[in-house]
């Protein structure tokens, strides 16, 4: 009976082997050539110890990028989560074509996040914009919407929380629906306002909700790549990389591999701090109501 | 219950609307300017024209791409459900310290960013001879997309009775034919979740199929259209006709296979 028991883990071994060959190996790999000085492609290149983690760290635009990876993590958390919950709750409203209004937010959430960073182009364009062309309707001067490095990080964040606000808001009538009504029963006969009701019924309850939610977007935001890409570049300048693209940059760009495996090491170790933080945090709260 | 202003109810519709429908408008209305309309892309074209939507498919061939991108979204798909179905059995059956840890290890791989082992990981690929090649693609985006259908199946594995499998084992069947003739025959409806979701994933890929398929007789629908807007002389409208074409097939599944796609969204979330 038990070595019939033992024999069914064969089965996740296909998996764990692929686990094995494309993450694993290539963690160790980076751990490695992290310490070295490889440019990507030549036979021979030499260990040369911390220097990449000591030169990266007084590197301005891992810096600028790393500053950058934060607000796009947190910022787009932000925003689909305040913006998510606000959806949902207008959306949980009975009323004709509401079926229709959430089809429209999710819809975003197909296209391919390039796509969605090439379509942008043709809104924050200086010349042709499509932004542009509403502020010359109000008579406005054209704003050169991406010149601006500071901007543009603010910019791609809420082009990436609105292309997939649509997930939040789908957790939240999720966790909307699951409210039992005699809450909201029992709080109209203790006599409540409605934002009592939001702040002290509803929120507390969709806690679960806003675990997954608060999830899915820190994962999504601090691995912000596509859009980047297609957007900006990670332009002007070096001004709006994510760790993700300044990577990809010094490695094809600069031939700067081991270097650029070394920021790798840091992004994966930072990623993982700041989202088991936030997930055990969350998770705690959860346990406490 | 307070009734809502049925006044701002509607601008509020028409408001949301109007910034998640944009996006579409702008695309369609400059795949079918001509050239030398330089009105607002807000306006149809007074004269529109089907030679971007030409130029996409004779000269850009964005069909090719689409049927590039479909042959590798379904061998992964394929793969995952079948590996990660496997995976998910003796994970979700055999709660040993030793699977726990498996399990927590591949939660943990869901959170890898996977930039962060670019360099070891194209090495790899380059040393294995995986650049330019459709079997490298499919199993890189099979490994990094096999957590999530795991995660899925574990859970959906965990709601059917063992009693089944108890029955299935006093009647003589080994792991492998309780597997196949008890569990599988009830995993149809987290098999399309799992095979939606991926799908998905994949069709839009663009950071993998960027350094694993260099050439661009390989290319797929994302890296054709890169290809489109990052040339020095850029040919935007065929651009745009190319996205704009890309994106209909997965829309037209979104529309009709909605209730699937937002389930499934919703199972894979709660953790």
């Amino acid at each position: 009976m038990q070595s019939k028991n033992r024999t069914i883990n064969l089965f996740y071994v296909p998996a764990l082997v692929l686990f094995a060959f494309f993450v694993v190996y290539p963690f160790v790999k980076g751990i490695y050539l992290s310490m070295t000085n490889w440019n990507g492609y030549s036979r021979s290149f030499k260990i040369i110890g911390l220097a990449n983690y000591k030169n990266l760290f007084a590197d301005k635009n891992v810096r600028r990028a790393f500053v950058n990876t934060l607000i796009y993590g947190a910022g787009s958390t932000v925003i689909q989560n305040i913006l998510g919950i606000l959806l949902a709750v207008f959306l949980n409203q009975k009323f004709r074509g509401r079926g229709f209004v959430r089809t429209v937010i999710y819809l975003p959430v197909m296209i391919a996040p390039l796509i969605m960073g090439y379509i942008m182009y043709f809104f924050f364009n200086y010349s042709r914009g499509a932004l542009n062309d509403i502020l010359k309707i109000l008579s406005l001067a054209p704003v050169d919407w991406l010149a601006d490095g500071n901007r543009s990080v603010w910019i791609l964040t809420l082009v990436n929380s609105l292309q997939f606000v649509g997930i939040s808001m789908v957790i939240y009538l999720a966790g909307l629906q699951n409210i039992p009504g005699m809450y909201y029963e029992a709080a109209a006969i203790d006599g409540i306002n409605s934002s009592q009701k939001f702040f002290c019924i509803t929120l507390p309850l969709l806690m679960p909700a806003i675990t997954s939610a608060v999830t899915l977007n820190l994962i999504g935001g601090l691995k912000l790549y596509d859009v980047i890409i297609a957007l900006t570049g990670g332009g002007p300048g070096y001004d709006t990389n994510s760790l993700s693209t300044l990577i990809y940059r010094y490695y094809f760009g600069g031939e700067r591999a081991g270097y650029a495996s070394a920021i790798g090491l840091v992004m994966f170790v930072f990623i993982m701090i700041v989202s088991n933080i936030v997930v055990r945090g969350l998770q705690k709260r959860q346990v406490e109501l | 219950m307070r009734k809502a202003n049925p006044v701002l109810r509607v601008i509020a519709i028409v408001a949301i609307l109007a910034v998640f429908l944009a996006p579409f408008w702008i695309l369609t209305t400059i795949s079918f300017k001509p050239s030398t309309d330089t009105s607002s892309y807000w306006l149809f074209s007074s004269t529109p024209t089907m030679n971007n939507i030409k130029a996409a498919i004779e000269k850009a061939g964005i069909f090719g791409a689409i049927g590039r991108t479909a042959f590798i979204t379904v061998c992964v798909v394929v793969l995952e459900v079948i590996v990660s179905a496997f995976a998910a059995y003796p994970l979700a059956r055999r709660n040993t310290k030793f699977n726990k840890v498996v399990q927590a290890f591949i939660l943990g791989i869901m959170m890898v960013p996977p930039l962060s082992i670019l360099v070891s990981l194209y090495s790899i690929i380059v040393s294995i001879h995986g650049v330019n090649q459709y079997w490298a693609v499919i199993l890189v985006l099979l490994t990094y997309q096999l957590p999530q259908g795991i995660f899925l199946y574990a859970n959906f594995i965990r709601s059917i009775p063992v009693a089944l499998d108890e029955a299935a084992t006093i009647d003589g069947c080994g792991p492998g034919r309780t597997f196949f003739l008890v569990i599988m025959p009830q995993l149809k409806p987290v098999t399309a979740t799992v095979a939606i979701l991926s799908s998905v994933n994949c069709w839009n890929d663009f950071q993998f199929s960027r350094y694993i398929l260099q050439t661009s007789r390989m290319n797929t629908v994302t890296l054709s259209i890169s290809s489109f807007f990052s040339q020095t002389y850029i040919d935007l409208s065929t651009a745009t006709a190319c996205a704009l074409i890309a994106i209909l097939p997965v829309v037209i599944c979104f529309l009709i296979l909605q209730k699937y796609f937002i389930q499934g969204m919703i199972d894979s979330s709660v953790k």
